[in-house]
């Protein structure tokens, strides 16, 4: 959160995109993050994926809870409304913004303590009811701001900066949006731009649920020796299953792997999906066999990245509530308020 | 043996049943009855928090007069729980009328001798004529609903009337029902006459409507424009949210497409429900909440972010008895200083006090203008009497001419002509400030929405002036809420006088029949009913025109009067209470009885605060 705005100069050579705007539209304030966090990555990350996509900036709603990673929506996207909600509530506020307007496109942005801790529950009844959104958790596996705790996603057995070994069984964020019938789940670094910013991409033009666990290295609380979140660590432990290469508007583009290596994914929108396959076999629309692979690698130490899961077919909370394709919030009296013949109609019923 | 009470359209049946049992119909049906005669009833279920096998009650007071409020006190006593039996033959008033099914013989020593007893063998007519156990124990509250109508002097045909709408379409299922019904009443006619108490036709119920006042509010909430509806289940509140979803069926969906003008989700907390409540009112569409006490506690959060961030919400609190899961059956109007204040920090909200059905339609149409027009959460405080009971009121009307209003809005055209735009920059010097849906605008309108500290242009700051100033703002804003809110309602005694009564919500059937009863007395009250806070001018004036002033509530720590002294400067010595807080609905008779003994005794006015005993 910084009133600091950033000066209006960009790089004569940047050029803009369909929309015409420049990759510094999407921009926001200056990040007050530390030097070298985890989290100014991915939103450099966002911000790449909106100018990529041509998504005009002021139809994007940002939501966030509270806490290192909720204070980011400040630094990206300065021309979309931004909300930063109570410590664990986004989910919700979210939910009832969407209802409000289906039109625009929510994107959530949550920590591992906003998200796993107090914010478990709406987490997940967010992901169950299905709402249309990109959720992305900056997962650090530390209490940032209050200087250090272990947060529900630690692992057990990882060590604190001061030496405490955390005791209690983590919270796999991406098992649990998996089971609550996320459509679109996928888990990347913000060390890896080159696999996080098509994966934001998809996710944006996902119509459900998607979920994005980021593994963010807290660069004063959780990087050293004995971390399991350090930039070493899932360096060292990040086992890819696929590339997502492109996404492309009803029609694969070519690309230059070898025959049996490419999975496409026709989505309902007629875009398709084309990932470069790195684990043999490995099926990105079979939910069950997913969670078995994570399960799987996790027992070996493993980190799985990648587009974990997506389904072509989603659904979404309005479907399930038939609501008008109109926005709920530009509806006027005539289509609201019934008037004066349905009370006098209603009366007669109630003598 | 007393006299038997002799009354006509003035008396109190109480009906003791168990809850399960199908009795609820059966005695809706003969207070409706006596309705459709043209005498005024009011009716009221106490009931317990229990789905089946604990006692309920249902007591139906028959008013020629039109009294709504509780009388206390009961005539007639239609006994028809064992469990309670002792309990239900002791509240009946000398004079008064026992009903009992007399199938099994009672020893004596169970009645008392300055009562009236009725025994109709409802449970031998029954068996005589019905083999399955359901259909036994359904149609014996059919056959008493007959043997009353005998009884009393209930018009038959008036019931056989109802009984054809309820069943409407079910011919074998109204031929049963008209069978049951004339069992009973047969029987008494044979055996029995009719009693000093009767029903008289009257023309005393004119085009008046009869509804739960949780009803009337989820109908006002589609008449003030909601289109978002967040909640999770909780008595006495559930009601509302289920009338809204009925409401919009038959009303909102559009008839060509098929597609719901509304969006109602059940969420999985009361926390989550304000938090959608609240997102939608940032994104521009008109969403509530419906909750009780113990609910509003878990939105105490999310509420201080509407009041600071200034987010229209309306939150309907369907008041019960508290503190903590307290008597979540009965009746109090104990929320109102959690709701006045709720959150940390220094915080303020409007409130709506409703009196009846009437008025929960109209203050829930009109708490979305009131939210949208001070983007803040506005409570409209219901409680379980007004809320789940049936009362009389006056027909609902609308305006056609009448047109939500949304407040300031900055649109894309005002900021496409260059229209400066400060989310929190006070424009016309009435607190309020301009807002923007999300997505109004490419470049402009756009502002990042936070809990924290900021200054006109939405940019964080943890400066102290720009601090207070914004909160200095959000107190103008509560200021020109006064003039928006409903105005109190005032009614003089018949002659000038400097002694007064406040009083508010569900209080008032009961507080205007204690007036009617005060100027037989010759005792002289002005009246006031308060139906907002914050607190408009009238209020002030009438503190300071009166030397004493009974304030009428239904909780233990007189929370409207604290109000009143914490925010108009009422003088705690002027202000007496008069408190009625154990869970049953406030009676004419305890008003009476309370504001007489304080205003006989010669100490002086404020010293010793007046409580009812228990139940």
């Amino acid at each position: 959160m910084t009133y600091i705005a950033k000066p209006k100069l960009h790089h004569p050579a940047l050029a803009p995109n369909g929309l015409g705007y420049l990759r510094r539209d999407y921009e926001g304030s200056v990040s007050t993050l530390c030097a070298g966090c985890g989290h100014d990555s991915i939103s450099a990350a966002i911000i790449q994926a909106a100018y990529e996509l041509d998504l005009p900036p002021h139809r994007v709603a940002k939501l966030s809870g509270i806490g290192c990673s909720s204070k980011t929506p400040d630094y990206f996207l300065g021309n979309s409304h931004g909300f930063n909600t109570v410590h664990g509530r986004m989910p919700s506020v979210l939910t009832g913004a969407n209802l409000a307007n289906r039109e625009l496109i929510y994107l959530g942005v949550s920590g591992d303590g906003d998200s796993a801790s107090i914010g478990l529950g709406q987490f997940a009844h967010a992901i169950r009811r299905g709402v249309n959104m990109t959720y992305i958790v900056e997962n650090n596996g530390v209490y940032g701001l209050t200087k250090g705790q272990f947060s529900a996603t630690s692992d057990r057995g990882s060590k604190s900066k001061r030496g405490v070994v955390n005791h209690d069984a983590a919270i796999d964020m991406v098992s649990l949006a998996l089971q609550l019938g996320a459509s679109f789940v996928a888990r990347s670094f913000s060390g890896d731009k080159a696999q996080l910013v098509p994966l934001i991409k998809a996710a944006l033009r996902h119509p459900g649920p998607a979920f994005i666990d980021t593994l963010s290295p807290c660069v004063q609380f959780n990087n050293h020796a004995g971390s399991t979140k350090s930039y070493d660590y899932v360096r060292e432990h990040n086992e890819a299953v696929n590339r997502l290469d492109v996404i492309a508007d009803r029609k694969p583009i070519e690309v230059d792997y070898e025959p049996g290596t490419t999975v496409s994914v026709t989505q309902h929108d007629g875009s398709v999906l084309s990932l470069h396959k790195l684990a043999d076999h490995y099926d990105p629309t079979d939910r069950i066999a997913a969670m078995a692979y994570l399960a799987e690698r996790q027992a070996a130490g493993e980190i799985v990245t990648g587009l974990l899961y997506v389904d072509p077919e989603p659904g979404d909370l309005h479907g399930a509530l038939g609501t008008s394709d109109r926005p709920l919030n530009s509806l006027s009296d005539a289509e609201l308020v019934p008037g004066q013949a349905a009370l006098d109609r209603i009366n007669a019923g109630l003598r | 043996m007393s006299a038997p009470l002799a009354a006509i359209n003035d008396f109190v049946v109480k009906f003791a049943n168990v809850n399960g049992s199908g009795s609820a119909s059966a005695n809706s049906m003969f207070a409706k009855a006596v309705l459709r005669m043209g005498v005024p009833v009011a009716v009221r279920n106490i009931f317990p928090s229990n789905i089946q096998g604990l006692p309920t009650w249902f007591e139906v007071r028959v008013t020629g007069e039109g009294h709504l409020g509780r009388r206390g006190g009961v005539d007639m006593m239609v006994a028809m729980n064992p469990q309670t039996w002792d309990r239900d033959v002791a509240e009946i008033e000398p004079g008064g009328y026992l009903f009992y099914d007399s199938t099994k013989p009672m020893p004596p020593s169970k009645f008392r001798p300055d009562i009236n007893v009725i025994g109709v063998p409802l449970t031998a007519i029954c068996n005589a004529a019905y083999t399955v156990a359901r259909e036994r124990q359904l149609f014996k509250n059919i056959i008493y609903v007959g043997a009353l109508a005998a009884l009393l002097g209930i018009e038959i045909e008036v019931i056989e009337q109802l009984l054809a709408e309820q069943f409407e379409g079910r011919e074998r299922l109204i031929k049963a029902n008209y069978d049951a019904l004339h069992m009973g009443r047969d029987w008494v006619k044979d055996n029995m006459a009719p009693l000093g108490l009767q029903v008289r036709r009257a023309d005393a119920v004119g085009d008046r409507i009869f509804i739960e006042g949780n009803q009337a509010a989820g109908l006002g909430a589609v008449y003030g424009g909601a289109t978002v509806c967040a909640w999770y289940p909780i008595t006495p509140s559930t009601s509302l949210a289920e009338a809204f979803t009925s409401y919009c069926q038959e009303l909102r969906v559009d008839p060509e497409s098929g597609k719901a003008n509304f969006a109602i989700v059940q969420a999985e907390d009361e926390i989550a429900s304000i938090g959608m409540v609240i997102g939608a009112g940032w994104n521009g569409a008109r969403a509530f909440t419906c909750t009780s006490g113990p609910g509003v506690s878990l939105m105490t959060e999310f509420i201080g972010l509407s009041y600071f961030a200034e987010i229209p919400a309306v939150i309907f609190d369907v008041q019960r008895g508290g503190p903590s899961t307290g008597m979540p059956t009965r009746t109090q109007q104990a929320d109102l200083i959690g709701a006045a204040y709720a959150s940390h920090g220094d915080t303020k909200h409007p409130m709506l006090l409703p009196m009846d059905p009437g008025e929960c339609f109209t203050f829930a149409a009109q708490a979305f203008d009131l939210a949208d027009r001070l983007q803040t959460t506005v409570f409209v405080m219901l409680d379980l009497d007004m809320g789940m009971n049936e009362w009389l009121t006056e027909p609902f009307k609308w305006d056609d001419s009448r047109r939500m209003d949304r407040g300031k809005v900055m649109t894309h055209d005002e900021l496409e002509a260059g229209r400066d735009f400060g989310r929190y920059l006070d424009v016309e010097g009435d607190g309020i400030p301009y807002r923007t849906y999300p997505g109004v605008h490419p470049t402009r309108g756009g502002y990042f929405t936070r809990g924290t500290s900021r200054n006109p242009y939405a940019r964080y700051s943890e400066e102290g002036s720009v601090y207070v100033d914004n909160v200095q703002r959000l107190l103008r804003k509560f200021e020109t809420a006064k003039s928006f809110v409903p105005a109190p309602e005032l009614r003089p005694a018949s002659t000038p006088t400097r002694d007064g009564v406040i009083y508010y919500g569900s209080t008032g059937p009961a507080m205007h029949e204690a007036l009617g009863l005060f100027e037989r007395q010759g005792r002289r009250l002005d009246a006031l009913r308060i139906r907002a806070f914050p607190f408009s001018s009238e209020v002030d004036d009438f503190l300071a025109s009166h030397d004493r002033i009974f304030v009428v509530e239904q909780n233990r720590d007189a929370q409207l009067r604290t109000l009143l002294m914490a925010e108009n400067g009422g003088d705690p010595d002027r202000l007496v209470p008069i408190l009625h807080f154990d869970g049953t609905p406030i009676t004419a008779r305890f008003i009476v009885s309370s504001i007489t003994s304080l205003m006989d005794a010669t100490q002086p006015p404020g010293s010793r605060p007046l409580r009812e005993a228990a139940e």
